[in-house]
């Protein structure tokens, strides 16, 4: 690791005691570069064994890499904890500002431990942390109004970042997020209910620095091959012009867009919901996380009427993606453009994981289709596919939690259908809810094996798409083989923490050279052990906490419901998560 | 400005164009005004005919330039801020660790990282009041 360029300091919060130590870990970052690699050596240290995931032992940890504030899209800040929502590794990253907040702010990583005997919020500045009083922040109705009151009490506007969570974390819905900035998440395996368990409501990370390099000349040379590929080539104009959303049509044609709890593969209103129409009618903004110059965030412009007066209206900006529009958009089918907006715009101010949410509520209307529940459950609500209305009413439920069906809920998909019955249309992933990709076998092989269950671990979808495109026929082993080098480079990615859109830039050859100039010596060789290494320990983690490829259970709608490269066999699925072990 | 995305290209470049990273001696800001469902702006200096922050320097530090804008000699800088302070822009960041104003040397190097067209260099033919 360079003198010149140290990103070694870790700090560290006790709420219990309120005290806080910096320590240098050069040691540390020399070995695992950042984000993941450094997070999971951190979780390692600091979650004993066997610990309840609101359990005030649970430590939060948050960590940036080496390329933070030097190079763009190094953008990105890992969470690490045990998850509230799986009982098992929980790992989340956001961008927005807060990685290079945290970098700016003179720190390589963050970890939180203890619990506050009442609600604060952190405030990290200028080497050090003050604890605020958050008591008259708690409760308050959406995460929207905790971001501006913070951001109107403290100092440090343009240089930092505020991460906060809504309602839902402090209630303990088991996959409540944490909100970065106003529109990008921490959103899967519940991060927010971890803060809420430490009564914490939020952070504020200010700080702005000046970098030494060793080489400023080499340094300037490759910054400006990695702007211009990222500005000027199209690995990117994807999520540059419509956004991720652009997935919903090309999906919906082949038949992989999950509809209705994934008993359709197509929607019949998927135009009115695609990135082309959205874009065309409400896209009012697009923006950027710091040192992006990608603007992949896309803002509609919702105007909402007054419930009882004319020509009298407030507009909000809702962030949308292609996930929160699979997830609350085809999953419960709902076709109204507004109607889609204004639930995304409350899952979003109760600070609720997007994704787990509408599959939960797929879930529940399907169980009330099937008669499972009933409106005596319910309260008296009639689920129905589309009815945006009632599912924002759902959604305030799931949070204020009144009764047993809603405590339920609460817990996820999974959890709901284990006392309730429907475990077979439960889409559920090692506990997790499913992604918007109902591809192929590689997709499924990849939400099951992978070590967050997510969609982003390796991309199985596009194997399936490269299998579509080609008509190539990949074996099990074949496919699972495929899977982890593409997590294990992947591992390399979150260690340096940049986006993972932008991992066609960053090749091995890239990452050597962009560390070279800032004078740390990584070759390819060492980055792929470190990835291999990361992915390795990642594993261990989940097996000590109970998680075993062989046996996780596999959600028996994808099996029933026919993808773009035909039905999905278990035994198929079986074969291939041997590999994983 | 306000089709600003708020990716602070131009911050970087501004402290890199000095050989360094981060954004610790960017001359150029980029904020939101009232929270990012507003968006960003970016704030920086403007280069007024008749700079208030010239005029509130007491040892002259900050001379008045042709073409609009200051000079600043840093050698006469006492770092009381008063510059800072009468900037109606608030587009004098301050450098903590040198104590000192940190002004805009109308370089450009910025404009040429907006990937937006958000911020341009331009002259300007006749700018006295």
């Amino acid at each position: 690791m360079s003198d010149h360029n140290p990103v070694a300091r870790v700090l560290t919060i006790d709420l219990t005691h309120r005290r806080f130590s910096i320590d240098d870990r050069t040691e540390l970052f020399a070995a695992a570069l950042g984000g993941t690699g450094v997070g999971i050596r951190l979780l390692e240290e600091t979650c004993p064994q066997g610990i309840a995931a609101t359990a005030p032992d649970n430590p939060i940890v948050f960590a940036v890499g080496p390329l933070v504030g030097m190079y763009p899209i190094a953008s990105k800040t890992v969470a690490m904890f045990k998850s509230p929502h799986t009982g098992n590794l929980g790992e989340s990253h956001a961008g927005g500002r807060s990685a290079v907040s945290i970098r700016m702010a003179g720190y390589g990583a963050i970890v939180i431990r203890g619990a506050s005997d009442r609600p604060v919020y952190l405030v990290i500045k200028a080497g050090r942390v003050h604890f605020r009083d958050a008591a008259a922040l708690w409760g308050m109705h959406t995460g929207h109004t905790v971001g501006r009151v913070i951001r109107e009490r403290e100092s440090g506007s343009g240089y930092r970042s505020i991460i906060r969570i809504g309602p839902a974390g402090e209630r303990g819905v088991t996959y409540a997020c944490a909100i970065a900035d106003t529109y990008r998440h921490f959103g899967r395996l519940g991060l927010g209910a971890v803060f809420g368990s430490k009564r914490l409501k939020g952070i504020v990370v200010i700080g702005k620095q000046t970098l030494p390099v060793s080489d400023p000349k080499a340094y300037r040379s490759v910054y400006d091959d990695i702007f211009s590929a990222a500005i000027s080539s199209d690995l990117m104009k994807k999520y540059h012009d419509l956004g991720t959303a652009m997935n919903v049509l090309p999906l919906n044609e082949v038949g992989a867009l999950p509809t209705k709890n994934l008993q359709q593969t197509r929607f019949d209103k998927a135009e009115n919901i695609s990135g082309e129409a959205l874009a065309a009618s409400v896209l009012g903004r697009r923006l950027a996380c710091a040192h992006c110059p990608v603007a992949c965030i896309h803002l509609a412009a919702l105007r909402i009427p007054h419930p009882k007066e004319p020509y009298f209206y407030k507009t909000s900006m809702v962030g949308y993606d292609y996930e929160p529009l699979y997830a609350l958009g085809s999953m419960l089918e709902i076709a109204s453009r507004n109607g889609l907006l204004e639930l995304m715009d409350e899952v979003e101010g109760q600070g609720l994981d997007v994704m787990s949410a509408g599959v939960v509520l797929a879930w529940a209307t399907e169980a009330f289709d099937r008669g499972l529940v009933t409106s005596a459950v319910t309260d008296g609500l009639t689920l129905a596919w589309g009815d945006h209305a009632t599912y924002i009413e759902m959604v305030r439920r799931i949070v204020t939690q009144p009764n047993d069906f809603f405590r339920a809920l609460a817990r996820g998909a999974a959890y709901a259908a284990s006392i309730y019955g429907g475990e077979e249309f439960a889409l559920t992933f090692g506990g997790n809810e499913m992604p918007g990709y109902h591809t192929g076998p590689a997709a499924h092989l990849s939400f099951l094996g992978g070590a967050r269950h997510s969609h982003l671990d390796s991309a199985g979808y596009s194997i399936d798409q490269e299998m579509m495109a080609t008509g190539l026929s990949l074996s099990p082993h074949e496919i699972a083989e495929r899977l982890l080098e593409e997590e294990r480079w992947r591992q390399v990615l979150s260690s340096l923490v940049v986006c993972f859109f932008s991992r066609g830039l960053y090749t091995p050859q890239m990452v050597t050279r962009a560390l070279a100039a800032l004078g740390i010596e990584f070759d390819e060789q060492a980055l792929k052990r470190l990835g291999t290494e990361v992915l390795e320990r990642k594993h261990a983690f989940k097996m000590r906490n109970g998680f075993d490829p062989r046996t996780v259970p596999v959600p028996h709608r994808i099996l029933q419901t026919p993808t773009p490269l035909g039905m999905v066999g278990e035994d198929f699925l079986r074969q291939g998560l041997d590999h994983f072990v | 400005m306000d089709r600003c995305v708020g990716c602070e290209a131009c911050m970087f470049a501004c402290t890199r164009r000095l050989g360094y990273g981060g954004i610790g001696s960017s001359r150029i800001q980029v904020r939101s005004p009232g929270g990012i469902r507003r968006g960003y702006v970016v704030v920086v200096c403007r280069a007024c005919a008749d700079p208030s922050c010239a005029r509130v320097c007491p040892t002259d530090a900050l001379e008045r330039r042709d073409g609009g804008g200051v000079i600043f000699h840093s050698e006469a800088c006492l770092g009381c801020r008063n510059c800072a302070g009468a900037c109606p822009f608030g587009a004098i960041p301050w450098d903590e660790d040198a104590d000192r104003p940190l002004i805009c040397s109308y370089c450009g190097v910025c404009a040429g990282y907006c990937p937006y067209d958000v911020i341009v260099l331009e002259d300007v033919a006749d700018v006295r009041p």
